[in-house]
């Protein structure tokens, strides 16, 4: 396969995957502007949000103030944002066209109407139960799109670089929403259990995990079992630890004679969180950890890059390293910051 | 930039014959548009008073539908103006959801164009077509065995068939293309010619497009469409298929690997995402099952093309490009250029590569040339021209200068080297100002210009706005050559939207039917 094909097919797929996670966790978000808080709680609710996806700055400087619904809006469908949801569907589009004759047609006609529609919310500013719609939206879609791919795409390496970038862009997000979200948390608890329950199953639910949780601990919510499940459970398809996994797999399906040492330390990235225990997670604090792991996955997408993607030369792949380093920059500086 | 490049010449004009319709014709003529409340007013005082000045496809001049059409028609009839009406809402869904349009990147609203798709089929009878194929299959065997010659012996030239001059001092002849063999001497691969019906229903060439001719794939998703939208039609008529045609495609390019090996790759060269044809060049690597390539994703070493893959790289042995002489390397055409691969050229020149098209062929469908394909089909090929050519006249020569400037108000006067309709008299439809005018500049220069007589296209009922109404068609079939001449029966049939129009580009509101060769 063309390196320039498997470059989009994989930027393709991680800026679906991205549209999805910020759709959930706006959506979550919006749900908590429903419980009461004080006006400072939902304030530090958007700038933590702001600060999870590394958009912070650039919001700051575009906008002064944090009202929550221009907040929303700015996420969501701001097209001059390129972190937003519109510019993740719109880039993961620019991709699959690039590369519409190695997609099977309904995968791109799947993605091709994701982004006609996408046009439909531009019209006006959405109040909180259109903005709501429109995450469901995003979510279905996006789901639409695995779904397509799964059903209709050879297992051959087409498949390989678009589970790869899911994967990768998955594990990178998982570890974003729990980093902020949980350190926060865990730092100041609520005085009151009720508000604290909120909190943490709106976690839960901003990655699907919260039946899930029932499922697995048939007990009260505590934070280091939030950890636990979304870091080190094998079987939770949003966790650290089976993303890992997905990828030191597909880095096996695809293997080039240069590509020995990006598998080496998938497989030991993997290994360690399949076999790793939570209290010594927390022990060394779970920001270090989620910190390191962030830039583990960012290393592995480097060295992915370098051995399949782009042997040299310029291009659209350029424009997408570019971007998505602006986006880890950002976040780098206020991960440190934090 | 639009993906039919072509600009369409030929101006309207009066026709030959006049005749007056009766009353009982005005019916027939109606009910072979199907559905009498379809007529705009406009368009019923038109055929009340005389036959249109064209040829029609469906209806003959005494009224009658023709026979190739009268299965159609009778459909047509009992058909309601508002099904046309849907399917045609629903072939412009079906094309835009799946993305057969033009990029307009950078458009606020992130539109994309569509091009116009009408819903009335445009039909050959098999006998017509047959005729066609043969004429078709020797004027592309004239052109190639001319560009060998004239990067060769010059055979033409010496014989002074052709002037020396025209062709050696053409911008389109490429030097670098001097003394090089191709395999099977095949320089056209792929070619395009346009052809269009005049007033007494007889064919003519209007040009060939010899260097990347596009639409081939707007053939196949028509044909795809309406059988999508009216399979119903398919079971009544014996429609010649022509979805196979990427097959042919990449068995032509196949057999003119440098060495001739059933397992040669080929790639699809595109100047990327952005350009207007993309679609077709994404379609055409896709049903080959090939790569489609961009410039960068190629590179020369070891004096051979390879390409840069995940598991290293890989040679390439033939490029099916669609990018411009002027700009596949960088190191011998046009410097700035980044669509192409720096070194072709050279490898090209060793023959470890083959480019369809060669380098070199724009020469061979220049307008200047046109008017030597009649003669280049004697010379090379010893038989007489089957398909006609548009009778030209060379101002250059005292004769035709003299004649063109006495009937200036009947002609169509082209600059030689002007395209898109531009430096153009279109005499009938001219002021005597402008005609005038057109006269100081031919007499400063005549060199620089040919006449035409001006034909008048012929006409296919077509669903527009006021309901079926005609509007004016050429045709673009579609020639493969290689060990052996292919091609798939009919082509893109392009037709101009525009009441009276007989500009049938996409840029200006032209739009595509799909073409049936009815076998039988």
């Amino acid at each position: 396969m063309l390196s320039r094909t498997a470059d989009h097919i994989f930027w393709m797929a991680r800026y679906m995957e991205r549209a999805e996670n910020l759709a959930r966790l706006l959506d979550v978000n919006s749900r908590m502007l429903l419980m009461p808080q004080t006006p400072q709680e939902i304030q530090q609710l958007w700038l933590a949000t702001l600060d999870t996806i590394g958009l912070l700055e650039s919001y700051g400087q575009q906008q002064g103030t944090v009202a929550p619904d221009q907040v929303a809006h700015y996420l969501a469908l701001d097209r001059a944002n390129p972190g937003s949801i519109f510019s993740c569907l719109q880039l993961a589009r620019e991709n699959a066209h690039a590369v519409r004759g190695t997609l099977t047609s309904e995968l791109w006609e799947t993605i091709n109407t994701t982004w006609l529609h996408l046009h439909r919310y531009q019209a006006a500013k959405l109040d909180v139960g259109e903005l709501a719609a429109f995450f469901e939206w995003v979510k279905l879609r996006c789901h639409q799109f695995r779904g397509v791919s799964i059903a209709t795409m050879m297992r051959d390496e087409a498949n390989y670089f678009l589970r790869l970038g899911l994967f990768l862009e998955r594990a990178d997000n998982t570890a974003r929403i729990l980093d902020v979200r949980y350190s926060e948390l865990a730092a100041a608890p609520r005085p009151n259990e009720a508000g604290e329950y909120y909190q943490w199953s709106a976690l839960l639910h901003s990655l699907s995990a919260f039946e899930t949780y029932r499922k697995v601990y048939h007990d009260l919510i505590t934070p280091a079992r939030v950890a636990e499940l979304l870091v080190l459970h094998i079987d939770m398809p949003r966790s650290l630890a089976y993303c890992t996994a997905e990828v030191a797999a597909h880095l096996e399906s695809i293997a080039n004679p240069r590509s020995r040492e990006t598998r080496r330390q998938a497989g030991e990235l993997a290994s360690s969180l399949r076999y790793g225990r939570i209290e010594e997670v927390l022990e060394q604090g779970l920001h270090a950890y989620l910190t390191r792991f962030i830039d583990k996955t960012n290393a592995l997408a480097e060295r992915i890059a370098a051995d399949f993607l782009l042997p040299t030369g310029p291009g659209v792949s350029a424009e997408n390293s570019k971007m998505a380093q602006g986006v880890e920059a950002t976040t780098a500086a206020l991960l440190t910051a934090l | 930039m639009v993906a039919f490049e072509q600009q369409q010449t030929i101006a309207p004009g009066p026709s030959a014959q006049q005749a007056s319709t009766p009353r009982d014709e005005l019916k027939a003529a109606r009910s072979a548009y199907g559905v009498d409340s379809a007529f705009s007013s406009q368009q019923q005082s038109l055929h009340r008073q005389e036959a249109p000045p064209f040829y029609d496809e469906m209806t003959g001049r005494d009224g009658m539908i023709r026979p190739h059409y009268q299965d159609y028609a009778q459909w047509l009839h009992h058909t309601p103006g508002e099904r046309m009406a849907r399917k045609r809402q629903e072939a412009d869904a079906l094309f835009r959801r799946s993305g057969i349009t033009f990029a307009v990147y950078g458009d606020e609203a992130g539109a994309e164009r569509l091009i116009p798709f009408d819903v009335i089929p445009r039909i050959i009878p098999l006998e017509e077509w047959q005729k066609l194929a043969t004429g078709l299959r020797q004027r592309v065997k004239a052109l190639n065995t001319f560009l060998h010659d004239i990067y060769h012996e010059q055979a033409i030239l010496k014989a002074g068939l052709v002037p020396a001059r025209q062709v050696l001092g053409n911008t389109q002849y490429r030097e670098e293309m001097r003394g090089v063999n191709v395999p099977n001497d095949i320089y056209a691969h792929i070619a395009g010619v346009d052809l269009v019906r005049a007033g007494a229903g007889e064919f003519y060439v209007l040009e060939d497009n010899l260097r990347v001719p596009s639409g081939v794939s707007y053939m196949i998703e028509n044909r795809k469409m309406m059988m999508r939208l009216f399979p119903e039609l398919f079971v009544r008529h014996r429609v010649a298929p022509l979805e196979h045609y990427p097959d042919l495609l990449l068995d032509t390019l196949r057999t003119v690997a440098p060495k001739h090996s059933p397992d040669a790759t080929v790639v699809v060269l595109t100047p990327g995402s952005f350009n207007s044809a993309y679609f077709e060049h994404a379609f055409l690597a896709q049903q080959m099952g090939v790569e489609l390539v961009e410039g960068q994703d190629l590179f020369v070493s070891n004096q051979h093309i390879f390409m840069r893959t995940t598991q290293g790289p890989q040679r390439v042995d033939v490029i099916y490009r669609r990018v411009d002489d002027d700009f596949l390397d960088p190191l011998a055409f046009r410097p700035d250029s980044v669509l192409g691969v720096p070194g072709l050229l050279s490898v090209y020149r060793a023959g470890n590569v083959t480019l369809a098209n060669a380098i070199g062929t724009g020469v061979a469908d220049d307008k200047s040339i046109y008017p030597y394909v009649p003669d280049m089909i004697h010379f090379y090929l010893g038989e007489e021209p089957l398909l006609n050519n548009v009778p030209t006249y060379l101002l250059r020569k005292p004769d035709d200068l003299a004649y063109t400037l006495e009937h200036l108000a009947e002609l169509v006067v082209k600059e030689v080297h002007g395209a898109g309709g531009y430096g153009m008299l279109i005499g009938p439809a001219a002021t005597k100002a402008e005609i005038a005018a057109f006269r100081t500049r031919i007499r400063a220069a005549p060199e620089k210009y040919i006449a035409q007589p001006t034909l008048a296209l012929s006409a296919c009922p077509t669903f527009v706005e006021s309901g079926i109404a005609p509007r004016h068609i050429d045709l673009r079939p579609f020639v493969l050559s290689g060990d052996t001449i292919r091609f798939v029966a009919g082509g893109l049939t392009r037709v101009a939207l525009k009441e009276g129009s007989l500009v049938v580009n996409s840029s200006q509101g032209g739009g595509t039917k799909d073409t049936w060769v009815l076998e039988g």
